[in-house]
């Protein structure tokens, strides 16, 4: 049974995604029978070609993959680098399970509020420093650039990137290798990033693939951060996608095309670009430089990443004051009266909602959770390395949503699944498997296999050892890998919406559906549950562990393995 | 096995529907929409899936209220669908008749007007005639009022129910402007005391206000209302807009907006190079006093926004002195939809004295009736007397001067000319 497993979770993900591409490829050609398009064309591609600023659109998704990667990876990389377990790296630790949590859009919303020119950093200085009485017309938000659409990517990607760079250094023993590098002379900031980055980078190479594909196609942030004229090309298809003309629906075919072109070639520009990087660095690797730099790297390291804490937390602060805010007029700091109208308003929506997205997110979870850790132990049970086809886990996170879920709607009609919370638990299932498999692989495959042979040396069988040792001792890991899944799939909009026809509203799709009417305060109550869901999520993942592992229920404390994710937690225990 | 179940359900859903779908079909047809007590009758029980915009939480308000009087009333079940874009649900419709699916589509009713009408119909997407089989319908008295029964200068033929009117309406904060004359040095504060009550007017305005008007991003629906609400009032040919676009010479009808838009938008907020995302997002900046002056698609809008603690109290509305375009907006059954007998009793409960009264009070969503007020009985015209003292609201008397919509070709001409325009910054 277990065999099956790894060709199972395959075919699972690659299959949809094959049939919605299949969908999209052949309209994007001119072939759409419903649409009286019954023949081979390449039109679709040159009335594409003919819009304006596409070339603009596509050049902004790329730039905004590579950017936010680069930046929120430096960021990572330079406070891992800097880091030695002060009080501030364990508080900033601490924040990153629950800034993950938090979803995309919610936090679009909250920075979109704190860096517009009516937003809250302006009420703050107004007018008393800056003597401004109306917001000034300054283009921040939306910029041309994209700037704004950046700074909200990489404040979600740094918590994802850091969380999957601890998980993979527990296994390179930085500790020892920074010893070592210190006794040769080197500046401890210096010596991590000559002697752990180079290792440590080819084990979150994949995540750091995810953040580009996801980065150069997102559709919600970049609707309300990114720029307008023209948008980013995921967020032009999707409009061209719902364009009342149905015919441009070839057009909109053949863009989602691109959209995947885009994402490829960003992912092929930053292959060359870590040659390069590793080709240019060389000379200093080995240079045998010792302290330069140190100061500046370390006050970097520290400075990056809390930084982008606090703007997370600061946007946030802004959502919770809109949602208990009355009236509220420019420049005043905080709302002129306070209400609880916006909750009671939105209270009685939100049991239905909330209902259908624990059910979705727990089902999709469990299943998810199930299948890795049947892939995991096949692997471990027949003794093989992790099979080489795993990468394909990857293909729901590198293709990009809107060039295949338009596709799988036509795929799942034509198989008659008519939309129902099965069809969405199965396609929350695609963006799901592959977090929790990059959350849950290292811990697991790094196990400690004596823990086991004790057992079986005491009696217990093959299974019984599987779920009384390994998934005792792997509770907190588990617990983590959960959450993540919970995450992901109380952030799902586009395949939510598509594949349940609407008709499964989850918080995730009121949220987005009352964005569109601009109401802030609604839109606050929304995201903010939105974003507590995953949270209670992690809190409970963090807490499960430590009430499980009780005296007397498990294995004494000593003799507990510490994971990779387990030594998070522990961090965040302080 | 928990990893067989995706595999599992998919098949045994897909063999349901090999099986059962032509029999289930043959039972589902819709009865004929004149034998409204059989129609009544096979609606008890069914539940109807209403696809509606869900970005307004006063819309969603009353559609709620509206899904228990159809329970209560008709046994009919009423799901709101929530969009963010009615075209979602157009090219769900597309996407099964793609699939072959012809009789279980998953859209029983679609709010719809104008271009996606057009779109829907011209692909044979709608079931019809229905709409002149209601019971209520005679209410609207459309040989009086032609608007109900043509979209967009399309007639509707019976292919949706109307549902409610909409109408440009501008509104502006008294006080902001009041200050902002004392602020700005080099004015006619004679014209800039005054909102601007015409395209020409609204021109001088921003001149003299910078950065304090603007409208939403082409090609979002209001924002497109907008241009052709300043193309009706610039161009002399105004024949022409009410016929196919491909009748007519488009740069040459055209060229008067053009012109002014080049001369606008260096005084819009953010000199133009910006455009907010809809026409909501109007409102929500006129929140944080980033505008001053904004217009909306519904006349109550300013008015409601007030009750809700949005926009202050100093907020006034008014229409343009030439008038200002409305239509009306529709509801509509797509083909497929295996509830039409439900979606037909849905749709003439909307049109009916008391749902039309709600839906026109303040206190649940403010849009204005379709029913022919003066041919109601007296009870009937009680229920829609309500205090109408909101400041915020604009005068009784503002509607007289109705603009009709032009030909739906005329939008996606007009939006992809801005895009080529102004599309680029």
């Amino acid at each position: 049974m277990l065999r099956l497993a790894p060709p199972l979770v395959i075919a699972l993900l690659t299959l949809p995604v094959a049939a919605g591409l299949t969908m999209i490829l052949l309209p994007a050609f001119g072939y759409l029978p419903a649409l009286d398009g019954d023949a081979l064309s390449l039109a679709p591609w040159r009335e594409l070609a003919s819009q304006p600023g596409l070339w603009r659109s596509a050049a902004l998704s790329m730039t905004s993959g590579l950017v936010t990667a680069f930046i929120a990876l430096g960021v990572v990389m330079l406070f891992l680098a800097a880091g030695r377990g002060g009080r501030l790296d364990r508080g900033v630790r601490r924040l990153v399970s629950p800034l993950l949590a938090v979803p995309h859009a919610a936090m679009a919303f909250g920075l979109a509020f704190l860096i517009a020119p009516s937003g809250l950093i302006m009420r703050l200085v107004s007018p008393w420093l800056n003597g401004v009485h109306h917001p000034p017309d300054a283009l921040i938000v939306n910029d041309p650039l994209g700037l704004a659409l950046m700074a909200g990517l990489i404040l979600k990607e740094i918590p994802f990137l850091l969380l999957m760079s601890l998980a993979a250094l527990a296994q390179l023993q930085p500790d020892r290798r920074i010893e070592i590098a210190r006794s040769l002379g080197y500046a401890p900031t210096v010596g991590w990033l000559k002697t752990v980055l180079p290792v440590l980078y080819p084990l979150i190479r994949l995540p750091v693939y995810a953040v580009i594909a996801y980065a150069t196609s997102v559709v919600d942030m970049a609707l309300i951060l990114g720029p307008t004229l023209p948008p980013t090309l995921a967020v032009s298809t999707l409009e061209w996608f719902n364009d009342p003309d149905l015919n441009r629906r070839f057009m909109a075919s053949a863009a989602a095309v691109l959209q995947l072109g885009v994402t490829l070639a960003t992912l092929l520009t930053w292959w060359l670009g870590e040659r390069l990087v590793a080709w240019c660095l060389r000379p200093w690797l080995t240079g045998g430089g010792r302290r330069r730099g140190e100061a500046s790297l370390r006050r970097l390291g520290r400075t990056g990443l809390a930084g982008a804490s606090l703007a997370a937390i600061a946007s946030l602060a802004g959502l919770a004051m809109f949602s208990l805010a009355g009236f509220w007029r420019f420049p005043a700091a905080l709302p002129h009266t306070w209400t609880l109208d916006h909750w009671q308003r939105v209270a009685p929506m939100l049991s239905g909602a909330l209902g259908n997205t624990a059910l979705i997110a727990l089902a999709a979870t469990a299943m998810a959770t199930a299948l890795i850790l049947a892939v995991l132990e096949n692997e471990h049970r027949r003794n093989i390395r992790p099979a080489r086809a795993l990468w394909l886990l990857y293909v729901p996170l590198i293709v990009p949503q809107i060039a295949f879920l338009f596709g799988l709607v036509v795929a799942a009609e034509s198989f008659g699944v008519a939309p129902q919370i099965g069809l969405l638990i199965a396609g929350h299932l695609l963006f799901v498997l592959p977090y929790v498999y990059l959350s849950l692989a290292e811990a697991y495959r790094r196990f400690d296999p004596r823990w086991l042979e004790i057992a079986r040396s005491l009696g217990v069988s093959r299974n019984a050892a599987f779920w009384r040792v390994r998934l005792a001792l792997l509770a907190a890991p588990l617990c983590t890998a959960f959450a993540v899944g919970l995450a992901i799939s109380i952030g799902q909009y586009l395949p939510t919406q598509l594949l349940g026809a609407g008709r499964v509203n989850t918080i995730t799709t009121e949220a987005v559906a009352l964005a569109a009417g601009g109401n802030r305060r609604l839109i606050s109550v929304w995201a903010l549950t939105q974003a507590a869901l995953p949270l209670a999520g992690f809190m409970l993942a963090a807490a499960l562990p430590r009430i499980l592992a009780s005296p007397g229920r498990i294995m004494p404390k000593a003799l507990s393995y510490t994971s990779p994710a387990l030594s998070t937690e522990e961090s965040t225990r302080g | 096995m928990p990893n067989r179940r995706p595999f599992r359900s998919r098949l045994i859903a897909g063999l349901c529907a090999a099986l059962a779908l032509p029999a289930l079909a043959a039972a589902q047809k819709a009865p004929a929409p004149d034998d409204w007590d059989a129609v009544l009758e096979r609606a008890d029980g069914q539940t109807v899936y209403w696809n509606a915009w869900g970005g307004d939480s006063r819309t969603n308000r009353y559609i709620d209220w509206v899904a228990r009087q159809m329970n209560k009333r008709y046994g009919v079940d009423v799901e709101h669908v929530k969009l963010n874009d009615t075209s979602s649900a157009v090219a769900r419709v597309l996407a099964e008749k793609q699939a072959g699916n012809d009789a279980d589509g998953s859209v029983d009713l679609l709010w719809i007007n104008g271009e996606n009408f057009a779109a829907m119909r011209s692909r044979d997407l709608l079931f019809g005639p229905f709409a002149e089989a209601l019971p209520h319908f005679a209410l609207t008295r459309p040989a009086d009022n032609p608007e109900m029964v043509t979209d967009f200068t399309l007639p509707v033929e019976g292919y949706e129910s109307p549902w409610g009117k909409a109408q440009i309406t501008f509104y502006y904060d008294s006080d902001v402007l009041e200050s902002n004359i004392l602020d700005s040095d080099a004015l006619d504060s004679a014209a800039a005391s005054t909102p601007p009550r015409s395209m020409a007017a609204l021109l001088e305005w921003a001149r003299a206000h910078p950065g304090r008007f603007t409208y939403p991003r082409i090609p979002d629906f209001t924002g497109s209302t907008f241009l052709k609400q300043a193309l009706i009032e610039l161009t002399e040919q105004d024949a022409a807009l009410y016929r196919p676009v491909s009748d007519s010479d488009f740069d040459a009808v055209t060229a008067p907006l053009w012109d002014y838009l080049d001369a606008l938008h260096p005084h819009l907020w953010r000199r133009g190079e910006s455009f907010p995302a809809s026409g909501p997002r109007l409102r929500s900046l006129m929140a944080d006093d980033e505008l001053s002056l904004a217009f909306s698609f519904y006349p109550t809008d300013a008015a409601v926004a007030v009750q809700e603690y949005q926009l202050p109290q100093s907020v006034r509305s008014y229409v343009l002195d030439g008038g200002t375009l409305g239509n009306v907006h529709f509801v509509a059954i797509p083909y497929n939809s295996p509830h039409k007998a439900g979606a037909m009793v849905l749709a003439n409960f909307l049109l009916s004295p008391v749902a039309q009264a709600q839906k026109q009070s303040l206190d649940y969503w403010g849009d204005r009736t379709v029913l022919d007020a003066a041919h109601l009985s007296d009870a009937q015209r009680a229920l829609f007397d309500t205090p109408a003292d909101n400041p915020a609201l604009p005068p009784a008397n503002a509607f007289s001067h109705t603009l009709a919509e032009p030909h739906p070709s005329w939008m996606g001409a007009l939006q992809d000319a801005w895009l080529k325009r102004y599309g680029v910054n």
